[in-house]
């Protein structure tokens, strides 16, 4: 009898993970347990095809990035006859790149210390000090991530020309260092920081600034992980912005230099393909290294 | 507990109380509350208090959940301000005062250690924040460390540590910054039963050893009785009665601090004014002549005696005391069981039916289903013996019952048996 009342428990609440496998339920007939199994299948067949989906893209510029330019144009060839490693030399020293990925690392490097810095101070205003209309200044700061970036384009440009930054790494940089995404982010971060730490703190003497540097910020490491890889990545993959901002080759980023192959060199296909290989190498190897922040980013992502 | 759980006693006490073991805390500081009040919106949780908590001594607040208790400490610390009032500490009102310049360390209920930092940062934080040197710190943390047992712990971080030994390393914490007062909220409410009674041993002899004041926040009446110099007792945001263990217990000072007090709690019994104007409930009348309509009858339940039920014709059996029965529960005590129950007869002030009782090996508890509706429970020596089912004569120790006027606070002893109908 007891037994029996234990396996209807168990049969009521499979254990997480427990993807409709037939151990933990009664005895089936072979056609219910060939229905799971196929259900089980089903699912990595649809997951299969998703990846291939979103690697296809990837896996074309890979290929394309081998090829000659002949070939690219020759109907039905996915995969290059003997591949052309010389393209990516010979890309990269077409143009400044060199040039491009300081530029680049420098644009991004920037954006993630001043989106970091500038997050998790507002973050930390917003979840722990009380002020005057504290949340109404927040829900306008939330506000304006509902205006389209694009509409807001061309008053920034206005506003670097008129200081007179325009190609210059302040003009890149300046308009990128708040991020209200990152601001909201940190905050409800700092929220489900137990107050009871800080309340220590002050016991133990320490101001609120004290309290930010040695007890806040370090237990925040994990959001501001996310925050400066998804910075990061925004930097690194901007175009638009950079595109408009800088004019001279000294000062170009990469993804614009990539697509300079379209006007200078008319239409390369496969220098193009090879360098944006290699821009998006950075990224994946971070990805490789940062994959729990990716996830956790992601989850926050609605809200972008 | 590992090792150090062990060596941490008595003897470690000792060497911290040594002059030259540097550690002797500086002077204590008393604390006073004048008027306090703090208010979160429409709701009070701390209503017009005063308090003074003499210097060096160990005072314990207790109250249910809710009570404004937890508050009031933080009032203390500086983590809240209050509404009104003024908090005073070592002659000082520190009304603008930061609490990191309160002189007063707090221990939390949920340790509030600092997960990122090592043991040893943990303990030296409060330090560093203070500018102390680096080989100060390293000096105070080696010897908090030491006399709390937690040396091999000192690279460890909180989460690598149980509840017990995080318990030790936030008291250390407290301890190496030599405050003049140290406040505890809850601190014992994580830890499971065993580990509460020893730490709770080690908390008296700490304060004994240190001499340093200590204000300890519980819900728990057995914890305050047992620790507390002093206990004050709190309901609703409001201080019901400070005094001495002995006092809160023998003399509650209203109906709140009698119920909350005890354990199983006080016998009650609603009294009115009878025809005849004597002030009467269940079975008893009583002459009071004091001017109040309505009253409250407590009695603790080992303030009652059972004994045999006089003239059992129907048979029922007789309650018997056992060989071992002792003075306490019977008040005839040191008779013989004859005796004994011949005087119970005589005297007892009502009858009753034994619902359950409980045997706890050093006591019993004994349900009856009266005098009131509600029924009381009476602390009896394990040796007597009684069933469920049984009748039995109770007898009551008028002189230490306590009367509670209307507004429930405590007029007196209920004036005795003279009253009293059957």
């Amino acid at each position: 009898m007891r037994d029996s009342g234990k396996g209807a428990t168990r049969r009521s609440a499979p254990a997480v993970g427990d993807w409709g496998r037939s151990t933990a339920g009664p005895p089936r007939g072979p056609g219910s347990r060939a229905a799971s199994r196929l259900a089980a299948n089903g699912r990595v067949l649809l997951l299969a095809a998703a990846c291939l989906a979103m690697a296809a893209p990837f896996l074309w510029m890979a290929a394309t990035s081998l090829m000659s330019q002949l070939e690219v144009f020759s109907s039905g060839r996915l995969l290059p006859q003997t591949p052309l490693w010389s393209n990516y030399p010979d890309a990269l020293t077409a143009q400044p790149f060199a040039r491009y990925f300081v530029n680049s690392l420098i644009f991004a490097a920037a954006v993630v210390a001043g989106q970091v810095a500038t997050a998790t101070t507002a973050g930390y205003a917003f979840a722990r000090f009380d002020f005057p209309g504290r949340d109404r200044v927040f829900m306008l700061f939330l506000a304006t991530m509902m205006v389209p970036a694009v509409i807001v384009l061309i008053p920034r440009f206005l506003m670097i020309d008129a200081l007179g930054w325009i190609d210059s790494y302040q003009g890149l940089i300046s308009t990128e260092l708040v991020s209200v995404w990152g601001i909201f982010l940190m905050r409800q971060y700092f929220r489900t920081l137990p107050r009871e730490l800080e309340d220590a703190a002050r016991v133990d003497g320490a101001g609120p600034w004290r309290i930010f540097w040695s007890v806040g910020l370090p237990l925040a490491k994990p959001a501001v992980a996310t925050l400066a890889l998804f910075a990061f990545i925004d930097a690194w993959k901007n175009f638009l912005w950079p595109l408009l901002v800088t004019r001279s080759m000294e000062m170009r980023v990469v993804e614009v230099g990539i697509a300079a192959f379209h006007s200078t060199y008319e239409i390369n296909w496969p220098y193009q393909m090879a360098a944006g290989v290699v821009a998006v190498l950075p990224i994946a190897i971070l990805f490789l290294f940062t994959q729990r922040y990716f996830v956790r980013g992601i989850q926050l992502e609605g809200i972008r | 507990m590992g090792g150090g759980f062990r060596r941490f006693g008595a003897a470690r006490f000792v060497r911290w109380g040594r002059r030259e073991a540097g550690f002797v805390s500086r002077a204590a500081q008393g604390v006073v509350l004048r008027g306090v009040e703090k208010r979160f919106g429409d709701v009070t949780a701390v209503d017009a208090v005063d308090l003074e908590v003499r210097a060096g001594e160990l005072m314990v607040l207790v109250g249910p959940s809710g009570c404004g208790k937890s508050t009031m400490l933080r009032l203390i610390a500086g983590l809240e301000e209050p509404t009104a009032g003024e908090v005073w500490i070592g002659g000082r009102c520190v009304d603008e005062v930061a609490p990191g310049d309160r002189d007063v360390a707090m221990v939390f209920q949920s340790y509030a250690l600092y997960p990122h930092m090592t043991v040893a940062q943990n303990l030296g934080f409060g330090l560093r924040v203070r500018g102390a040197g680096r080989e100060e710190i390293a000096e105070r943390v080696g010897r908090t460390a030491d006399l709390l047992g937690l040396e091999e712990l000192l690279s460890r971080r909180p989460g690598q540590l149980s509840g017990g030994q995080q318990q030790r390393v936030a008291l250390g914490r407290a301890m190496a910054r030599d405050p003049g007062v140290f406040l505890f909220d809850e601190p014992l409410s994580n830890l499971d039963a065993g580990l509460r009674l020893r730490t709770r041993d080690e908390i008296a002899a700490l304060h004994q050893r240190l001499g340093t004041t200590m204000i300890f926040v519980t819900h728990d009446q057995v914890e305050a009785l047992s620790l507390g110099q002093r206990v004050a007792v709190m309901d609703r945001g409001r201080l019901q009665q400070v005094g001495t263990p002995d006092e809160i217990y023998r003399l509650p000072g209203n109906l709140f601090v009698a119920g909350f007090v005890g354990s199983p709690p006080i016998n009650r019994l609603e009294l009115a004014r009878d025809r005849e104007g004597r002030l009467a409930g269940g079975p008893f009348q009583f002459a009071e002549d004091r001017e109040f309509g309505a009253a409250t009858l407590g009695v603790r339940p080992e303030d009652l005696a059972l004994g045999g039920v006089a003239g059992g014709a129907d048979g029922t059996r007789d309650v018997a005391a056992g060989a071992r029965d002792g003075a306490a529960g019977t008040r005839d005590g040191g008779a013989g069981r004859r005796g004994r129950l011949a005087r119970a007869r005589g005297r007892s002030d009502f009858e009753a039916t034994v619902l359950r009782v409980e045997a706890l090996g050093s006591e019993q508890r004994v349900h009856l289903d009266g005098p009131g509706e509600a029924g009381w429970v009476a602390r009896v020596p394990p040796a007597l013996q009684v069933a469920a089912g049984d009748r039995v004569g109770v007898s009551v120790a008028w002189e230490r019952t306590h009367l509670f006027g209307p507004d429930g606070s405590r007029v007196g002893a209920a004036p005795g048996p003279g009253g009293a109908v059957s």
